[in-house]
């Protein structure tokens, strides 16, 4: 499908030389906002690093209270939406617009299931009264740890998929802007960047899952 | 400054299946006892899935050297910040 954005001509802002620096430099800017982000989440991180190895008995007993079947689907889910969201930045590098629209679609909808499965946990959590706060039960040893350990658990995939929900937004633009036929192989970089900001949040639960869910499994 | 590269769809596809089957490989050797190599094996797997998603979903392997240690500074900190707190929190029972 040869549409009207495969033959486009991009505009570049008088700051720049030509469209090639122009791309270098949104890529550069968007990796500045991400290593942000790697410094936002960072500090969760560091927090969830510290109060496992000095309480590592009384997280693995937390632990077992997620469920790795949902995670993993969860898992796969985002993993095969980070596939998705690749081939979209090559429909665009390529200017195949149906293509386009249907990986931005399909992105969207594995990011949206993940976030149905991950509201079903948090569900079941609160069934469960491991939400920490003054409903938080827990029969087993150390429950100032599982308390610690059930904070980060919301801390963490709270932010994260806070993080899938803004990126559920940007899918709904790049898909308005594809479809209004304003990116296309001269100028991609709203998917481009958008696809990065997409992997990140990939990123951050390929760490979440091993660390939250499969602690002591054996 | 180089023209965009643009990554084959046969690659995307071989990332992603490296991916699908590393994740099946951590969720399985969580269930087995290997001790304290446990969480080692589990973290390199994730940096390396990581890796595959930086270097070829995000085409960090294509773009500029600028992006490159743009990208690398941006987990060279948070391994400083980890680092250092653990230098603390790790030493607390030795040095009083």
């Amino acid at each position: 499908m040869a549409d009207a954005a495969a033959t486009q001509a991009v505009r570049v802002a008088h700051h720049f030389d030509d469209a090639e620096q122009q791309r270098e430099a949104s890529t550069l800017g968007m990796w500045a906002f991400l290593v942000q982000e790697v410094m936002f989440f960072g500090g969760l991180f560091t927090c969830y690093v510290v109060y496992r190895t000095l309480h590592p008995d009384g997280f693995a007993h937390a632990s077992h209270h997620l469920d790795v079947v949902l995670g993993t689907i969860n898992t796969a889910a985002l993993i095969t939406s980070s596939l998705t969201m690749a081939l979209a930045v090559w429909a665009s590098q390529m200017g195949r617009r149906r293509m386009l629209l249907l990986c931005i679609f399909v992105t969207a909808v594995l990011g949206a299931l993940f976030l149905g499965i991950k509201s079903y946990e948090y569900w079941h959590k609160f069934e469960e009264h491991l939400v920490p706060g003054p409903y938080f039960v827990w029969e087993g040893a150390e429950a100032p740890t599982a308390e610690m350990f059930f904070s980060l658990y919301f801390a963490l995939t709270g932010l994260h998929a806070l993080h899938m929900v803004v990126g559920l937004g940007i899918m709904a633009w790049i898909f308005w802007m594809a479809w209004s036929g304003r990116v296309g192989p001269a100028y991609h970089a709203p998917v481009e960047l958008s696809g990065l900001y997409w992997h990140f949040v990939d990123i951050v639960w390929i760490f979440l899952f091993p660390l939250l869910y499969l602690i002591g499994r054996h | 400054m180089s023209a965009e590269h643009i990554v084959p769809v046969r690659v995307y596809l071989i990332i992603f299946v490296t991916l699908l089957v590393l994740t099946g490989v951590t969720t399985a050797v969580a269930y087995v006892n290997l001790g304290p190599l446990n969480v080692v094996v589990m973290l390199l797997i994730a940096f390396f899935k990581a890796s595959l998603v930086i270097l070829y979903f995000m085409h960090v392997r294509f773009t500029s050297r600028l992006t490159q240690v743009a990208a690398v500074s941006g987990f060279a900190w948070l391994a400083l910040l980890i680092g250092l707190t653990l230098s603390d929190v790790l030493t607390r029972s030795i040095v009083p």
